[in-house]
Protein backbone atom coordinates (compact mmCIF):
# COMPACT_ATOMS: atom_id res chain seq x y z
CA UNK A 1 0.00 0.00 0.00
CA UNK A 2 1.29 3.77 -0.53
CA UNK A 3 -0.74 6.26 0.54
CA UNK A 4 -1.97 8.91 -1.33
CA UNK A 5 -0.08 11.60 -2.30
CA UNK A 6 -1.05 14.73 -0.59
CA UNK A 7 -2.37 13.23 2.65
CA UNK A 8 -0.89 13.26 5.84
CA UNK A 9 0.91 9.89 6.29
CA UNK A 10 -0.26 7.53 9.25
CA UNK A 11 3.72 6.54 9.75
CA UNK A 12 4.07 4.06 12.43
CA UNK A 13 1.88 5.57 14.38
CA UNK A 14 1.03 3.20 16.40
CA UNK A 15 3.82 2.73 18.22
CA UNK A 16 3.06 5.86 20.52
CA UNK A 17 -0.02 4.68 21.23
CA UNK A 18 -1.04 5.19 24.89
CA UNK A 19 -2.36 1.70 25.57
CA UNK A 20 1.79 0.61 25.76
CA UNK A 21 0.93 -2.68 23.83
CA UNK A 22 3.39 -1.39 21.02
CA UNK A 23 2.93 -3.12 17.52
CA UNK A 24 2.00 -6.75 17.31
CA UNK A 25 3.96 -7.38 13.93
CA UNK A 26 3.02 -10.97 13.60
CA UNK A 27 0.57 -13.21 14.94
CA UNK A 28 2.29 -16.43 16.99
CA UNK A 29 1.35 -18.63 14.62
CA UNK A 30 2.86 -17.12 12.12
CA UNK A 31 5.98 -16.52 13.87
CA UNK A 32 7.91 -19.32 12.31
CA UNK A 33 5.81 -19.65 9.54
CA UNK A 34 7.95 -19.41 6.24
CA UNK A 35 5.18 -19.41 3.61
CA UNK A 36 4.49 -15.95 3.38
CA UNK A 37 6.09 -13.31 1.50
CA UNK A 38 5.64 -10.00 1.56
CA UNK A 39 5.54 -6.21 -0.57
CA UNK A 40 7.19 -3.63 0.38
CA UNK A 41 4.17 -1.98 0.18
CA UNK A 42 3.09 -4.17 3.11
CA UNK A 43 0.70 -6.85 1.44
CA UNK A 44 1.42 -10.57 2.37
CA UNK A 45 1.11 -13.01 -0.41
CA UNK A 46 1.01 -16.72 0.48
CA UNK A 47 1.89 -18.99 -2.60
CA UNK A 48 -1.29 -21.80 -2.46
CA UNK A 49 -0.50 -25.42 -3.65
CA UNK A 50 -2.57 -25.09 -6.84
CA UNK A 51 -0.41 -22.04 -8.32
CA UNK A 52 -2.93 -19.52 -6.85
CA UNK A 53 -1.32 -16.72 -4.76
CA UNK A 54 -3.41 -15.17 -1.51
CA UNK A 55 -3.29 -11.83 -0.97
CA UNK A 56 -3.89 -10.03 2.08
CA UNK A 57 -2.27 -6.81 4.10
CA UNK A 58 0.47 -7.04 6.73
CA UNK A 59 -1.08 -6.46 10.32
CA UNK A 60 1.92 -3.82 10.76
CA UNK A 61 -0.16 -1.95 7.97
CA UNK A 62 -3.48 -2.49 9.49
CA UNK A 63 -2.12 -1.20 12.78
CA UNK A 64 -0.85 1.70 11.65
CA UNK A 65 -3.53 3.16 9.38
CA UNK A 66 -6.32 2.22 12.13
CA UNK A 67 -9.90 3.44 12.17
CA UNK A 68 -10.73 1.70 8.83
CA UNK A 69 -13.69 3.03 7.57
CA UNK A 70 -14.15 1.44 3.55
CA UNK A 71 -12.65 -0.87 1.32
CA UNK A 72 -12.82 -1.21 -2.58
CA UNK A 73 -11.64 -4.57 -3.93
CA UNK A 74 -12.16 -5.64 -7.46
CA UNK A 75 -14.14 -7.94 -9.07
CA UNK A 76 -13.51 -11.80 -10.22
CA UNK A 77 -12.06 -11.69 -13.14
CA UNK A 78 -10.01 -8.91 -12.96
CA UNK A 79 -6.15 -8.78 -14.34
CA UNK A 80 -4.07 -7.06 -12.31
CA UNK A 81 -0.50 -6.38 -12.48
CA UNK A 82 2.07 -6.50 -10.20
CA UNK A 83 2.93 -2.75 -8.30
CA UNK A 84 0.09 -1.71 -9.58
CA UNK A 85 -3.38 -0.68 -7.43
CA UNK A 86 -6.24 -3.40 -7.66
CA UNK A 87 -8.09 -1.89 -5.05
CA UNK A 88 -8.21 0.90 -1.95
CA UNK A 89 -8.64 0.95 1.99
CA UNK A 90 -9.43 3.93 3.58
CA UNK A 91 -9.10 5.14 7.07
CA UNK A 92 -10.70 8.21 9.03
CA UNK A 93 -7.49 10.00 8.31
CA UNK A 94 -6.21 8.54 4.33
CA UNK A 95 -6.80 6.52 1.68
CA UNK A 96 -4.13 3.93 0.58
CA UNK A 97 -4.16 1.50 -2.78
CA UNK A 98 -3.52 -1.58 -2.71
CA UNK A 99 -1.18 -2.91 -5.00
CA UNK A 100 -0.77 -6.47 -6.46
CA UNK A 101 1.93 -8.00 -5.73
CA UNK A 102 2.16 -10.56 -8.60
CA UNK A 103 0.54 -10.61 -11.96
CA UNK A 104 -2.40 -12.74 -12.86
CA UNK A 105 -6.23 -12.86 -13.17
CA UNK A 106 -8.30 -11.89 -9.40
CA UNK A 107 -10.17 -15.77 -8.82
CA UNK A 108 -11.65 -15.00 -5.61
CA UNK A 109 -11.90 -12.23 -3.62
CA UNK A 110 -12.80 -11.79 -0.23
CA UNK A 111 -16.24 -10.49 -0.44
CA UNK A 112 -17.17 -10.15 3.25
CA UNK A 113 -14.10 -8.39 4.48
CA UNK A 114 -15.55 -5.00 3.31
CA UNK A 115 -18.30 -5.33 5.70
CA UNK A 116 -16.35 -6.51 8.59
CA UNK A 117 -13.23 -4.30 8.55
CA UNK A 118 -12.32 -5.84 11.53
CA UNK A 119 -11.09 -8.78 10.49
CA UNK A 120 -8.24 -7.06 8.82
CA UNK A 121 -7.22 -6.40 12.47
CA UNK A 122 -8.30 -9.86 14.45
CA UNK A 123 -6.66 -12.35 11.67
CA UNK A 124 -4.90 -10.43 8.78
CA UNK A 125 -3.28 -13.51 7.44
CA UNK A 126 -5.96 -15.53 8.09
CA UNK A 127 -9.92 -14.77 7.71
CA UNK A 128 -8.33 -11.16 6.58
CA UNK A 129 -7.22 -12.52 3.39
CA UNK A 130 -7.97 -9.66 0.54
CA UNK A 131 -8.24 -11.80 -2.98
CA UNK A 132 -6.77 -14.41 -4.63
CA UNK A 133 -4.73 -13.76 -7.58
CA UNK A 134 -3.76 -16.89 -10.41
CA UNK A 135 -0.26 -15.76 -11.03
CA UNK A 136 0.63 -15.39 -14.78
CA UNK A 137 4.41 -16.20 -13.62
CA UNK A 138 4.78 -17.36 -10.57
CA UNK A 139 8.36 -17.28 -10.70
CA UNK A 140 7.49 -13.39 -9.85
CA UNK A 141 7.16 -14.41 -6.03
CA UNK A 142 10.86 -14.25 -6.10
CA UNK A 143 10.82 -10.63 -6.08
CA UNK A 144 9.07 -10.16 -3.16
CA UNK A 145 10.07 -10.12 0.40
CA UNK A 146 10.56 -12.96 2.77
CA UNK A 147 9.38 -12.46 6.12
CA UNK A 148 12.83 -11.26 8.22
CA UNK A 149 13.69 -8.51 5.22
CA UNK A 150 9.56 -7.59 5.64
CA UNK A 151 10.61 -7.34 9.56
CA UNK A 152 13.34 -4.92 8.72
CA UNK A 153 11.84 -2.75 6.88
CA UNK A 154 9.22 -2.29 8.81
CA UNK A 155 11.59 -1.72 11.95
CA UNK A 156 13.39 1.11 10.14
CA UNK A 157 10.19 2.83 9.21
CA UNK A 158 10.10 6.46 11.07
CA UNK A 159 7.61 6.40 13.55
CA UNK B 1 4.13 11.41 13.28
CA UNK B 2 3.62 14.19 11.21
CA UNK B 3 5.66 16.81 10.13
CA UNK B 4 3.33 20.26 10.66
CA UNK B 5 4.80 23.27 9.75
CA UNK B 6 7.66 22.45 11.36
CA UNK B 7 6.49 20.98 14.50
CA UNK B 8 6.91 17.13 14.97
CA UNK B 9 3.42 16.02 15.56
CA UNK B 10 1.30 13.02 16.18
CA UNK B 11 -1.75 12.16 13.91
CA UNK B 12 -2.96 9.85 16.47
CA UNK B 13 -2.15 8.65 20.03
CA UNK B 14 -4.60 5.35 19.20
CA UNK B 15 -7.22 5.59 17.42
CA UNK B 16 -8.69 8.67 16.00
CA UNK B 17 -12.39 8.06 16.51
CA UNK B 18 -11.56 6.39 19.73
CA UNK B 19 -10.32 10.50 20.90
CA UNK B 20 -12.93 12.30 18.97
CA UNK B 21 -15.19 10.29 20.95
CA UNK B 22 -13.53 10.90 24.17
CA UNK B 23 -13.36 14.76 23.48
CA UNK B 24 -17.32 14.21 23.04
CA UNK B 25 -18.19 12.01 25.71
CA UNK B 26 -16.10 13.07 28.47
CA UNK B 27 -12.85 14.69 27.52
CA UNK B 28 -9.89 15.24 25.14
CA UNK B 29 -5.95 16.32 25.85
CA UNK B 30 -4.59 17.91 23.00
CA UNK B 31 -0.61 19.49 22.42
CA UNK B 32 -1.52 22.42 20.46
CA UNK B 33 2.18 24.10 21.41
CA UNK B 34 2.10 24.28 17.45
CA UNK B 35 0.18 27.28 17.82
CA UNK B 36 1.96 30.53 17.34
CA UNK B 37 1.24 32.94 20.82
CA UNK B 38 2.07 36.84 20.47
CA UNK B 39 2.03 39.20 22.97
CA UNK B 40 1.25 42.93 22.18
CA UNK B 41 2.06 45.51 24.73
CA UNK B 42 2.62 49.01 25.34
CA UNK B 43 0.77 52.08 26.09
CA UNK B 44 -0.24 52.64 22.32
CA UNK B 45 -0.93 48.56 22.02
CA UNK B 46 -4.55 48.40 22.17
CA UNK B 47 -5.47 51.19 19.35
CA UNK B 48 -2.54 49.98 17.17
CA UNK B 49 -4.15 46.46 17.20
CA UNK B 50 -7.34 48.07 16.97
CA UNK B 51 -6.70 49.44 13.53
CA UNK B 52 -5.09 46.14 12.20
CA UNK B 53 -7.91 43.04 12.93
CA UNK B 54 -10.81 42.60 11.69
CA UNK B 55 -12.94 42.63 14.90
CA UNK B 56 -13.43 45.64 16.92
CA UNK B 57 -10.37 45.30 20.65
CA UNK B 58 -10.22 48.93 21.57
CA UNK B 59 -12.43 49.44 24.38
CA UNK B 60 -13.19 45.71 25.85
CA UNK B 61 -12.61 44.62 28.93
CA UNK B 62 -9.98 42.17 30.30
CA UNK B 63 -10.13 39.01 30.03
CA UNK B 64 -12.31 38.85 26.96
CA UNK B 65 -11.15 36.74 23.54
CA UNK B 66 -12.37 37.37 19.94
CA UNK B 67 -12.17 35.70 16.91
CA UNK B 68 -10.41 37.53 14.33
CA UNK B 69 -9.00 37.69 10.94
CA UNK B 70 -5.47 38.98 10.17
CA UNK B 71 -5.91 41.21 7.24
CA UNK B 72 -3.38 42.93 4.72
CA UNK B 73 -4.77 44.40 1.28
CA UNK B 74 -2.96 44.28 -2.19
CA UNK B 75 -3.99 46.33 -5.34
CA UNK B 76 -6.92 47.00 -3.77
CA UNK B 77 -7.92 43.67 -3.00
CA UNK B 78 -8.00 42.08 1.08
CA UNK B 79 -5.54 39.76 1.67
CA UNK B 80 -6.30 37.37 4.50
CA UNK B 81 -3.16 36.38 6.76
CA UNK B 82 -4.48 34.52 9.30
CA UNK B 83 -7.64 34.03 11.45
CA UNK B 84 -7.02 34.42 14.97
CA UNK B 85 -7.82 35.01 18.99
CA UNK B 86 -7.51 37.62 20.60
CA UNK B 87 -7.33 38.49 24.36
CA UNK B 88 -7.30 41.60 26.33
CA UNK B 89 -5.06 40.36 28.79
CA UNK B 90 -4.56 41.88 32.43
CA UNK B 91 -2.35 45.31 32.38
CA UNK B 92 1.07 44.59 33.01
CA UNK B 93 2.85 46.16 35.93
CA UNK B 94 3.40 49.74 34.84
CA UNK B 95 -0.37 49.91 34.08
CA UNK B 96 0.04 49.49 29.75
CA UNK B 97 -2.24 47.57 28.54
CA UNK B 98 -1.88 43.78 27.02
CA UNK B 99 -2.98 41.62 24.09
CA UNK B 100 -2.61 38.53 23.15
CA UNK B 101 -3.04 36.52 19.94
CA UNK B 102 -2.55 33.42 19.05
CA UNK B 103 -2.21 32.70 15.42
CA UNK B 104 -2.00 28.99 13.06
CA UNK B 105 1.48 27.71 13.05
CA UNK B 106 1.90 27.55 9.85
CA UNK B 107 1.26 31.33 9.42
CA UNK B 108 3.10 32.33 12.61
CA UNK B 109 6.35 33.64 10.94
CA UNK B 110 4.31 35.52 7.72
CA UNK B 111 2.00 37.27 10.60
CA UNK B 112 4.82 37.96 13.10
CA UNK B 113 6.52 39.83 9.87
CA UNK B 114 3.58 41.65 8.95
CA UNK B 115 2.45 43.02 12.53
CA UNK B 116 5.95 43.92 12.78
CA UNK B 117 5.93 45.72 9.29
CA UNK B 118 3.17 47.64 11.21
CA UNK B 119 4.85 48.56 14.42
CA UNK B 120 4.93 52.45 15.01
CA UNK B 121 8.47 53.66 16.16
CA UNK B 122 7.16 53.90 19.91
CA UNK B 123 4.30 52.60 21.68
CA UNK B 124 3.80 49.21 20.90
CA UNK B 125 5.66 46.09 21.69
CA UNK B 126 5.18 42.76 20.03
CA UNK B 127 6.68 39.72 21.64
CA UNK B 128 6.91 36.13 19.87
CA UNK B 129 6.43 34.31 22.95
CA UNK B 130 5.95 30.51 21.07
CA UNK B 131 9.04 29.07 22.12
CA UNK B 132 8.73 30.26 25.17
CA UNK B 133 5.66 28.51 26.87
CA UNK B 134 3.39 25.87 25.50
CA UNK B 135 -0.22 25.35 25.06
CA UNK B 136 -2.64 22.44 26.30
CA UNK B 137 -6.60 22.68 24.97
CA UNK B 138 -8.64 20.08 27.40
CA UNK B 139 -11.81 19.60 25.88
CA UNK B 140 -15.03 18.07 25.86
CA UNK B 141 -18.37 18.14 28.64
CA UNK B 142 -15.17 16.96 31.74
CA UNK B 143 -13.17 19.20 30.62
CA UNK B 144 -13.56 22.01 33.14
CA UNK B 145 -14.27 19.71 35.80
CA UNK B 146 -10.94 17.64 35.17
CA UNK B 147 -9.11 21.17 35.17
CA UNK B 148 -10.75 22.20 38.20
CA UNK B 149 -9.86 19.56 40.36
CA UNK B 150 -6.17 20.29 39.76
CA UNK B 151 -6.72 23.84 41.06
CA UNK B 152 -7.43 25.32 44.47
CA UNK B 153 -11.32 25.81 45.15
CA UNK B 154 -11.19 29.11 44.22
CA UNK B 155 -9.54 28.91 40.89
CA UNK B 156 -11.58 26.05 40.31
CA UNK B 157 -14.49 28.06 40.84
CA UNK B 158 -13.31 31.17 38.81
CA UNK B 159 -12.83 28.46 35.98
CA UNK B 160 -16.39 27.21 36.07
CA UNK B 161 -18.18 30.37 36.00
CA UNK B 162 -15.80 31.79 32.93
CA UNK B 163 -17.87 32.62 30.01
CA UNK B 164 -17.76 31.65 26.21
CA UNK B 165 -14.49 33.10 25.21
CA UNK B 166 -13.45 34.69 28.28
CA UNK B 167 -10.09 34.09 30.06
CA UNK B 168 -8.75 34.40 33.28
CA UNK B 169 -5.45 33.20 35.31
CA UNK B 170 -5.00 30.45 37.80
CA UNK B 171 -2.48 27.62 38.71
CA UNK B 172 -3.05 24.63 37.28
CA UNK B 173 -1.72 21.73 38.95
CA UNK B 174 0.40 24.01 40.75
CA UNK B 175 2.00 26.01 37.33
CA UNK B 176 0.77 29.37 36.30
CA UNK B 177 -1.67 29.38 33.68
CA UNK B 178 -3.95 31.37 31.27
CA UNK B 179 -6.67 29.91 31.15
CA UNK B 180 -9.44 30.39 28.37
CA UNK B 181 -12.97 29.69 27.80
CA UNK B 182 -12.14 28.50 24.26
CA UNK B 183 -11.33 25.84 21.87
CA UNK B 184 -11.36 24.15 18.23
CA UNK B 185 -13.99 21.10 18.70
CA UNK B 186 -17.13 22.33 19.26
CA UNK B 187 -16.98 21.01 22.81
CA UNK B 188 -17.18 23.26 25.93
CA UNK B 189 -13.38 23.36 27.20
CA UNK B 190 -10.28 25.26 28.14
CA UNK B 191 -7.06 25.82 26.67
CA UNK B 192 -4.17 26.53 28.92
CA UNK B 193 -0.81 28.58 28.23
CA UNK B 194 2.07 27.51 30.51
CA UNK B 195 5.83 28.35 30.79
CA UNK B 196 7.14 25.96 28.64
CA UNK B 197 8.68 23.68 31.23
CA UNK B 198 5.52 23.20 32.70
CA UNK B 199 4.11 21.57 29.46
CA UNK B 200 5.13 17.96 30.93
CA UNK B 201 3.83 18.37 34.50
CA UNK B 202 0.81 19.90 33.64
CA UNK B 203 0.08 17.59 30.98
CA UNK B 204 0.60 14.91 32.88
CA UNK B 205 -1.23 15.66 36.09
CA UNK B 206 -4.24 16.41 33.94
CA UNK B 207 -3.83 13.03 31.78
CA UNK B 208 -3.71 11.31 35.10
CA UNK B 209 -6.38 12.96 36.75
CA UNK B 210 -8.64 12.53 33.56
CA UNK B 211 -7.79 9.19 32.77
CA UNK B 212 -10.60 7.66 35.32
CA UNK B 213 -13.01 9.57 33.38
CA UNK B 214 -12.20 8.89 30.66
CA UNK B 215 -10.04 11.59 28.92
CA UNK B 216 -7.60 10.51 25.96
CA UNK B 217 -4.83 11.92 24.32
CA UNK B 218 -6.10 13.26 21.03
CA UNK B 219 -3.56 13.73 18.08
CA UNK B 220 -4.33 16.06 14.66
CA UNK B 221 -6.35 13.56 13.20
CA UNK B 222 -9.19 13.82 16.01
CA UNK B 223 -8.12 17.56 16.34
CA UNK B 224 -9.43 17.90 12.26
CA UNK B 225 -12.44 15.21 12.40
CA UNK B 226 -13.76 17.68 15.85
CA UNK B 227 -13.83 20.92 13.99
CA UNK B 228 -15.08 19.02 10.77
CA UNK B 229 -17.75 18.12 12.41
CA UNK B 230 -18.03 21.70 14.66
CA UNK B 231 -18.28 23.23 11.26
CA UNK B 232 -15.29 25.26 11.85
CA UNK B 233 -13.05 26.35 9.18
CA UNK B 234 -9.35 25.71 8.87
CA UNK B 235 -6.67 28.16 7.06
CA UNK B 236 -5.46 26.57 4.38
CA UNK B 237 -8.58 25.01 3.86
CA UNK B 238 -11.79 26.61 3.63
CA UNK B 239 -9.72 29.80 4.51
CA UNK B 240 -7.29 30.99 2.01
CA UNK B 241 -5.58 33.99 1.42
CA UNK B 242 -8.23 35.15 -1.16
CA UNK B 243 -11.16 33.77 0.34
CA UNK B 244 -14.09 35.99 0.91
CA UNK B 245 -14.80 35.90 4.74
CA UNK B 246 -18.79 36.04 3.98
CA UNK B 247 -19.00 33.61 1.60
CA UNK B 248 -17.59 31.19 4.34
CA UNK B 249 -20.21 32.35 7.07
CA UNK B 250 -18.01 34.50 8.51
CA UNK B 251 -19.80 37.97 9.38
CA UNK B 252 -19.55 37.71 12.93
CA UNK B 253 -15.36 37.67 12.34
CA UNK B 254 -15.57 41.10 10.69
CA UNK B 255 -16.80 43.66 11.98
CA UNK B 256 -16.80 47.07 9.81
CA UNK B 257 -19.05 49.38 11.81
CA UNK B 258 -17.24 52.88 11.78
CA UNK B 259 -13.68 50.76 11.93
CA UNK B 260 -10.74 51.48 9.68
CA UNK B 261 -8.28 48.27 8.85
CA UNK B 262 -6.06 46.91 5.98
CA UNK B 263 -8.81 45.34 3.11
CA UNK B 264 -11.55 47.01 5.23
CA UNK B 265 -12.66 48.95 2.19
CA UNK B 266 -12.67 45.89 -0.39
CA UNK B 267 -14.22 43.79 2.11
CA UNK B 268 -17.59 46.23 2.63
CA UNK B 269 -18.03 45.92 -1.07
CA UNK B 270 -17.55 42.09 -0.78
CA UNK B 271 -20.48 41.92 1.87
CA UNK B 272 -22.39 44.30 -0.07
CA UNK B 273 -21.85 42.78 -3.35
CA UNK B 274 -22.32 38.63 -2.63
CA UNK B 275 -20.23 37.03 -5.33
CA UNK B 276 -18.82 33.57 -6.08
CA UNK B 277 -19.07 30.10 -4.32
CA UNK B 278 -20.15 29.63 -0.80
CA UNK B 279 -19.29 27.58 1.80
CA UNK B 280 -21.66 24.40 2.75
CA UNK B 281 -21.67 21.55 4.59
CA UNK B 282 -22.23 18.20 2.46
CA UNK B 283 -23.65 15.23 3.94
CA UNK B 284 -22.23 11.88 1.72
CA UNK B 285 -24.65 8.91 3.70
CA UNK B 286 -20.92 6.87 3.37
CA UNK B 287 -18.63 5.85 5.32
CA UNK B 288 -16.06 6.68 2.18
CA UNK B 289 -15.19 10.34 2.58
CA UNK B 290 -14.86 13.01 -0.11
CA UNK B 291 -11.59 14.47 0.48
CA UNK B 292 -10.06 17.67 -0.35
CA UNK B 293 -10.25 19.10 -3.44
CA UNK B 294 -12.30 16.42 -4.79
CA UNK B 295 -15.05 17.99 -7.11
CA UNK B 296 -18.64 18.27 -6.43
CA UNK B 297 -20.95 18.13 -9.13
CA UNK B 298 -24.53 18.51 -10.39
CA UNK B 299 -25.50 16.55 -13.28
CA UNK B 300 -22.64 16.64 -15.98
CA UNK B 301 -22.07 19.95 -14.43
CA UNK B 302 -18.81 20.70 -11.90
CA UNK B 303 -20.55 23.31 -9.00
CA UNK B 304 -17.78 23.49 -6.77
CA UNK B 305 -15.01 21.69 -4.48
CA UNK B 306 -14.27 19.80 -1.72
CA UNK B 307 -12.02 21.94 0.96
CA UNK B 308 -12.02 19.39 3.71
CA UNK B 309 -13.56 15.97 4.67
CA UNK B 310 -13.88 12.75 6.92
CA UNK B 311 -15.59 10.16 8.20
CA UNK B 312 -17.42 12.31 11.40
CA UNK B 313 -17.79 9.48 14.61
CA UNK B 314 -19.97 11.60 16.22
CA UNK B 315 -22.58 11.59 13.01
CA UNK B 316 -21.64 7.97 12.07
CA UNK B 317 -21.27 9.33 8.45
CA UNK B 318 -18.59 10.92 6.37
CA UNK B 319 -19.01 14.66 5.98
CA UNK B 320 -17.45 17.56 4.34
CA UNK B 321 -17.26 20.61 3.40
CA UNK B 322 -17.04 22.22 -0.09
CA UNK B 323 -17.01 25.85 -1.97
CA UNK B 324 -20.19 25.85 -4.22
CA UNK B 325 -22.44 28.04 -6.39
CA UNK B 326 -24.64 29.86 -4.61
CA UNK B 327 -27.81 28.44 -6.87
CA UNK B 328 -27.24 25.00 -5.41
CA UNK B 329 -25.96 26.04 -1.78
CA UNK B 330 -29.07 25.42 0.07
CA UNK B 331 -29.93 23.28 2.51
CA UNK B 332 -31.19 19.85 0.94
CA UNK B 333 -30.06 20.82 -2.26
CA UNK B 334 -28.72 17.31 -4.12
CA UNK B 335 -25.42 17.07 -5.24
CA UNK B 336 -22.21 14.41 -5.82
CA UNK B 337 -18.92 14.13 -4.98
CA UNK B 338 -16.42 12.90 -7.49
CA UNK B 339 -14.25 10.39 -5.21
CA UNK B 340 -11.65 8.78 -7.33
CA UNK B 341 -13.83 7.19 -9.79
CA UNK B 342 -16.90 6.76 -7.72
CA UNK B 343 -19.75 9.82 -7.46
CA UNK B 344 -21.09 9.71 -4.25
CA UNK B 345 -24.77 11.68 -3.16
CA UNK B 346 -24.24 14.46 -1.06
CA UNK B 347 -26.68 16.55 0.42
CA UNK B 348 -26.35 20.15 1.51
CA UNK B 349 -26.62 20.11 5.29
CA UNK B 350 -26.45 23.31 7.69
CA UNK B 351 -23.47 23.50 9.63
CA UNK B 352 -22.50 22.42 11.87
CA UNK B 353 -22.80 18.57 11.32
CA UNK B 354 -22.58 18.25 15.16
CA UNK B 355 -23.76 20.19 18.08
CA UNK B 356 -23.35 19.81 21.78
CA UNK B 357 -26.00 19.45 24.29
CA UNK B 358 -26.16 22.46 25.97
CA UNK B 359 -25.94 24.30 22.72
CA UNK B 360 -28.80 22.60 21.56
CA UNK B 361 -30.69 23.66 24.91
CA UNK B 362 -29.32 27.55 24.68
CA UNK B 363 -31.10 27.65 20.66
CA UNK B 364 -33.82 26.06 22.42
CA UNK B 365 -33.87 28.60 25.25
CA UNK B 366 -33.29 31.60 22.00
CA UNK B 367 -36.57 30.16 20.24
CA UNK B 368 -38.34 30.40 23.10
CA UNK B 369 -37.32 34.45 23.63
CA UNK B 370 -34.90 33.69 26.37
CA UNK B 371 -32.09 36.57 26.45
CA UNK B 372 -28.99 34.54 25.98
CA UNK B 373 -26.17 36.40 27.57
CA UNK B 374 -23.37 34.42 26.16
CA UNK B 375 -22.87 35.12 22.39
CA UNK B 376 -20.72 32.62 20.25
CA UNK B 377 -17.51 33.87 19.52
CA UNK B 378 -16.62 31.63 16.65
CA UNK B 379 -18.66 31.74 14.13
CA UNK B 380 -19.46 28.17 13.04
CA UNK B 381 -21.59 28.27 9.71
Amino acid sequence: MRYDPGTPAVTGAGTCGETGSGLVFFPEEYVMATDLKFAKTHEWVRPESDGVATVGISSYAVEALTDLVFMQLPAVGKRVKAGESFGEIESVKAVSDLYAPVSGEVVEVNTALPGKLETLGQDPYGAGWVVRIKADNPAELDNLLDQGAYEALVRSQPH
Amino acid sequence: MVDFAGWLMPVQYASIVEEHLATRQSAGLFDVSHMGRLVVGGPQAIEWLESLLTRRVAGIEVGRVRYTLVTGDADGRTVVLDDALVSRDTDAADGTPRAGLVVNASNRERVVAWLKSRLPAAGVTLTDRTFETAMIAVQGPLAVEIVGGLCSAADADRIAGLGNYRATSAVVAGHPAAVSRTGYTGEDGVELVVDAAAATPVWEAIHAAGGPLGLRSCGLGARDTLRLEAGMPLYGHELREGTDPFAIGLDLAVNLDGRSFPGADHLAALRNQPTGRVRVGLRLDSKRSAREGDAVMRGEQTVGVVTSGSFAPAVGTAVAMAMVDRDVSTAGSRLEAVVRDTRLPAVVSPLPFYRKESHKKESHRREHGRKDSEQRERPQA
